[in-house]
């Protein structure tokens, strides 16, 4: 079955973003990348962007199709992950550790409490 | 899909079983097995089959022998591609015809218009009744003898083989939609989950893999050969898809050659091209906007990322002076251009070994 780690927070829409972290990583889980298969491109947010929680940020593209990725949490994007544009297969081997896919910066740090854990995200895919 | 289904216990048409790079190397490395239950099968019988089938498709089907089979069209009277289909002579008076599912009434009703009391034809359509299933790739041939128990009854490029089974006729034609060798088999619609699972099996044995819609497109792509519905329409003729090879204008009058003939004179207003991606970019997919010389020109009729170059691929109508091999042109995707460059098909060759 799909590794749904314990320590982060998810959206039903399968990114992922730690919240012990400052700033905040974000992903895709390990149940969307298999959906996707074959991530081949990622096209990735600007820097120094202001989003709000639920906000399109990005796109990822597998050869089947182009799926919007969207902000966990309202906040700033301070960081993206250099590492996908050469290599967008880190999404499908690594989706936790290397192939996070941007950093924000939360406004508001308690947004993150209203996200899935990762048994309500368990359920949700289940 | 909005193809109706033939009742097949259990089995769904899936984009993917597994993943298409992962089908998709299966079958160009070594076997794939696709359901296409999904295509339409027509039979046209009787002492006029051979003169009706020549006035309504383009190529000359009187150069088949039994058993042989030849890529052909349907066109309306603009010249315009209803659909594209693979037209076999079973015998001197009976043609098996192999359609798009998507296509399958609009074929039907443009061959029974094109129908008259004089005509000595009787037309059958079995997609109903009829299962079909694609064994594609360098290993279809164990395949075949391992399901047949025969060497012999894998069938050479474009040609059929007919055999009466208890439920029914079965068709074993020398076609696929890869750019590999292979077959497709087609059957009773109530045999087909045994035929499945039983071939199924085989192309496991042999290394290979079921395969999904998704494979099957990024597989003839690579090769460049056209979908009816992204890259063939009916208000575009053959000669702009570059499909001339497959219309015979010195074979008689066929539905649609006087619009050929006409367009041939005046010059094509546009023509399909090939494109490939130069740098790295999101793939390309159908209906991105495509520009020549800062302009929009037109728009991606297919488009995938090629498993096999690891690049985006595509295919665009172009107007003539975009067309020429190396033409930069842009792709548009999200507001953002994308620079991609004019290619020959196909845009993937084998290796040889």
């Amino acid at each position: 079955m799909s590794n749904v780690p314990d320590n982060l927070r998810y959206r039903d829409s399968h990114e992922w973003i730690d919240p012990m972290q400052s700033p905040a990583p974000v992903g895709i889980t390990d149940h969307a990348q298999a959906e996707l298969t074959d991530v081949v491109f990622v096209d990735p947010p600007k820097l120094g962007t202001q989003v709000s929680a639920g906000q399109q940020v990005c796109v990822i593209e597998s050869v089947k199709a182009a799926s919007d990725i969207y902000a966990p949490v309202s906040g700033e994007i301070v960081e993206i992950n250099e590492a996908l544009s050469s290599d967008p297969g880190l999404l499908n081997r690594d989706p936790y550790i290397g192939g996070w896919i941007f950093k924000i910066k939360p406004t508001n740090a308690s947004e993150a409490d209203a996200l899935m854990d990762a048994e309500a995200y368990r359920k949700h895919i289940g | 899909m909005g193809a109706r289904m033939v009742p097949f216990a259990g089995w769904d048409m899936p984009v993917q079983y597994t993943g298409i790079v992962e089908e998709h190397k299966a079958v160009r490395q070594s076997v794939g097995v696709f359901d296409i239950s999904h295509m339409g099968q027509f039979i046209v019988s009787g002492k006029g089959a051979e003169v009706f089938l020549n006035r309504v498709l383009t190529n000359n089907i009187s150069e088949l022998q039994p058993g042989q089979g030849q890529y052909t069209l349907l066109l309306n009277t603009r010249g315009g591609v209803i659909d594209d289909l693979i037209a076999y002579r079973i015998s001197e008076r009976e043609f098996f015809l192999v359609v798009n599912a998507s296509r399958i009434d609009q074929d039907w009703e443009q061959l029974e218009s094109q129908l008259t009391s004089e005509d000595d034809v009787l037309m059958a359509n079995a997609s109903d009744f009829t299962a079909g299933l694609a064994i594609q790739g360098p290993k279809a041939r164990e395949v075949a003898a391992a399901v047949f128990g025969d060497e012999n009854s894998f069938p050479a490029h474009n040609t059929i083989l007919v055999t009466m089974a208890e439920s029914g006729p079965m068709w074993l034609c020398g076609t696929g939609y890869t750019g590999e060798e292979g077959f497709e088999f087609f059957m009773p619609a109530e045999t087909a989950e045994a035929w499945f699972r039983k071939i199924v099996d085989a192309v496991k044995a042999a290394g290979g893999a079921p395969c999904g819609l998704g494979a099957r497109d990024t597989l003839r792509l690579e090769m460049g050969y056209p979908l009816n519905g992204n890259d063939l329409s009916e208000d575009r003729t053959p000669l702009q898809a570059g499909l001339g090879f497959f219309v015979d204008l010195d074979k008689g009058d066929f539905t649609g050659r006087e619009a050929l003939v006409a367009q041939k004179a005046a010059g094509l207003p546009d023509k399909l091209a090939a494109f490939r991606m130069t740098g790295a970019a999101p793939p390309p997919r159908p209906h991105y906007p495509v520009a020549h010389a800062g302009e929009i020109v037109g728009e991606v009729c297919s488009g995938t990322q090629s498993p096999s170059l690891g690049a985006g691929i595509g295919m665009v109508y172009l107007p003539l002076a975009a067309t020429a091999i190396g033409t930069a042109i842009e792709i548009e995707i999200r507001g953002r251009r994308f620079p991609a460059e004019v290619v020959k098909k196909p845009f993937y060759r084998k290796p040889s070994v």
